[in-house]
């Protein structure tokens, strides 16, 4: 699959401040991409050098073949963004601010239709008329996102789209964006939210200081570092102790609680079998999967 | 994806856009600086129309109201852009100017057109209401014309800078107070610098304010303190300087891409 957005040893430096440190990522064509990493981790540094808005200290950094400096405008055409500020114009109306818009990407009357069709499916249709500052946070964030879509752009970047947005309207979200995937827009997703990230896309990278920690697809990293894990809470009386067998699977052990770290999903009937021999009781069962949260977690070292 | 036509519609919608938003706020953005304007010309007139003649043949309140059309048409042309950036800024709305293709070059113009059009219209209805009051014959078109673009360009230009450099509307309002105003009221407005005392002369001459309002009078009268030609000479030059110098903070990203 071609690359629709190429990072080449990217940095970017603030005074003292290393927000971006030699980062190289290509995301391919098609692609529902998710960057995440805690607050200044550089992802919305990452974005602004994306959309022009920075410029990068050192390295390249294309989209859809065209670099962003030299090819600026022909760069511009291929991306839309929606910023993470809640920002308007509040002179205009929803349908002026789009039509402006379309007009800075030198769209003219013929992209009034699509203006429309992206007015109905984000259900601004009841707001066209209605001036910017009138609107509720939700439309808001909803104007933005079609502000981005006016000029069609083949990649679309969010940059923490959901922030602040009630779980109605972030499910309709999420249901859009992916509809916008699956019509082949490739997608660049930033959140803090890790199960939106997991929802979502197909792959991820993960940042930390600047850097990035993990890059793969969301299957991979949740494979490499997935273990089922077991949480039992055990009647030991102080003449009993694990039965060696047990002993052998990695555990950790909190209290009466013990969380057994499973290779594969029979070692459940294998621990259980164990415990009834010893004649020591199971109080609580429980069954922990690990998701991309623990994933972060571990990867960011938080 | 872009060719010519993208580039131009691209720049004629921005400049649409900052006409309809002085448009929208009109009794803000034209009422209010004619009822000044209008203001200044009855106080003026009343005190010292029957007193004070500036140029042969010519009334003081005639005499007076080039200048203060000219006034209003720079204070508005550079209110235009440096508003319309800052508040851009403070808002953070500017970034979707600055999330598009629009070249550094289309947005000069953009800019640099709409200050223009705003402090030629205030102008404009200042001239109507004043004729009201006087006869005002406009003897060489050229060269209210000229001085009318001329002038607006220089004060949008330096509205551009203003509002690049500014990013509070304090900062922007000190460039008003203690730049626009003071060039203002010292460049011969509510006088012919003749009347002033030699070092005084000296120093308006270093005002390029001057050149346009006694150029832009010499439009109506055909009389002025120096010759139109020189005025419109310095002019050009002070705003082809301030226009390199606006071009190059847009074309650098300075105070905007970063």
């Amino acid at each position: 699959m071609k690359p629709a957005i190429i990072f080449k040893n990217v940095k970017k430096t603030y005074a003292s401040l290393q927000a971006v440190d030699g980062i190289s990522l290509n995301i391919p064509e098609g692609e529902f991409f998710g960057l995440l990493g805690p607050n200044g981790a550089g992802k919305s540094t990452m974005i602004n050098m994306l959309a022009g808005l920075v410029k990068p200290t050192s390295g390249s950094i294309s989209v859809m073949g065209y670099d962003v400096q030299a090819s600026y405008q022909e760069a511009r055409h291929s991306v839309g963004i929606v910023p993470q500020e809640l920002v308007f114009d509040p002179f205009f109306n929803v349908r002026e601010m789009l039509r402006f818009q379309a007009g800075y990407f030198g769209k003219g009357k013929e992209n009034d239709s699509w203006i429309d069709e992206v007015i109905d499916r984000l259900d601004l249709r009841e707001k066209a008329h209605t001036n910017m500052r009138k609107l509720s946070g939700g439309m808001k964030r909803r104007a933005l996102i079609a502000q981005a879509l006016v000029h069609r752009p083949p990649v679309i970047v969010l940059d923490e789209p959901t922030a602040g947005v009630d779980v109605e309207l972030r499910q309709r979200l999420w249901s859009f964006i992916k509809e916008l995937n699956k019509e082949g827009h490739t997608i660049v997703l930033t959140t803090h939210y890790l199960e939106e990230a997991e929802a979502l896309c197909n792959s991820v990278a993960m940042m930390r200081s600047g850097k990035i920690v993990a890059a793969d697809t969301t299957k991979n990293l949740l494979k490499k570092f997935a273990s089922k894990n077991l949480k039992l809470r055990l009647d030991l009386k102080s003449n009993k102790t694990l039965p060696a067998d047990i002993k052998r699977i990695q555990h950790e052990a909190i209290g009466q609680d013990y969380i057994f770290q499973l290779k594969k999903i029979t070692d459940i009937a294998k621990i259980t079998e164990s415990l009834g021999k010893a004649k020591i009781d199971i109080l609580d069962l429980q069954a922990v999967d690990i998701d991309l949260e623990n994933v972060f977690l571990k990867l960011t070292g938080k | 994806m872009v060719n010519t036509r993208s580039q131009w519609i691209g720049m004629w919608t921005l400049l649409k856009k900052e006409v309809l938003r002085f448009w929208r706020v009109v009794f803000q953005t034209v009422a209010s600086p004619v009822i000044t304007a209008v203001l200044y010309l009855m106080i003026f007139s009343h005190v010292l129309g029957e007193r004070v003649q500036v140029y042969e043949g010519v009334a003081y309140t005639s005499f007076l109201i080039p200048g203060l059309i000219m006034m209003s048409l720079l204070q508005n042309a550079f209110s235009n852009s440096s508003s319309s950036l800052v508040q851009s800024k403070v808002m953070g709305n500017i970034v979707f100017l600055l999330l598009t293709p629009l070249s550094y070059i289309q947005f000069f113009v953009a800019f640099l057109v709409a200050s223009i059009l705003r402090g030629i219209f205030v102008g404009f209805v200042i001239y109507i209401v004043a004729l009201f009051y006087v006869d005002l014959p406009i003897n060489h078109p050229f060269f209210v014309i000229s001085f009318a673009i001329l002038g607006g360009g220089l004060l949008g230009t330096f509205g551009i800078i203003a509002g690049i450099w500014s990013d509070r509307f304090d900062q922007m309002a000190a460039f008003g107070n203690f730049v626009i105003m003071p060039l203002s009221f010292l460049s011969g407005v509510f006088y012919s610098i003749h009347s002033l005392p030699e070092i005084w002369q000296s120093i308006s001459k270093l005002n390029p304010f001057f050149y346009i309002i006694d150029g832009f009078r010499f439009g109506f009268f055909g009389q002025s303190d120096i010759s139109p030609w020189i005025s419109l000479s310095i002019v050009t030059i002070f705003f082809i300087v301030l226009s390199v110098i606006a071009i190059r903070m847009l074309k650098s990203g300075y105070k905007l891409r970063n």
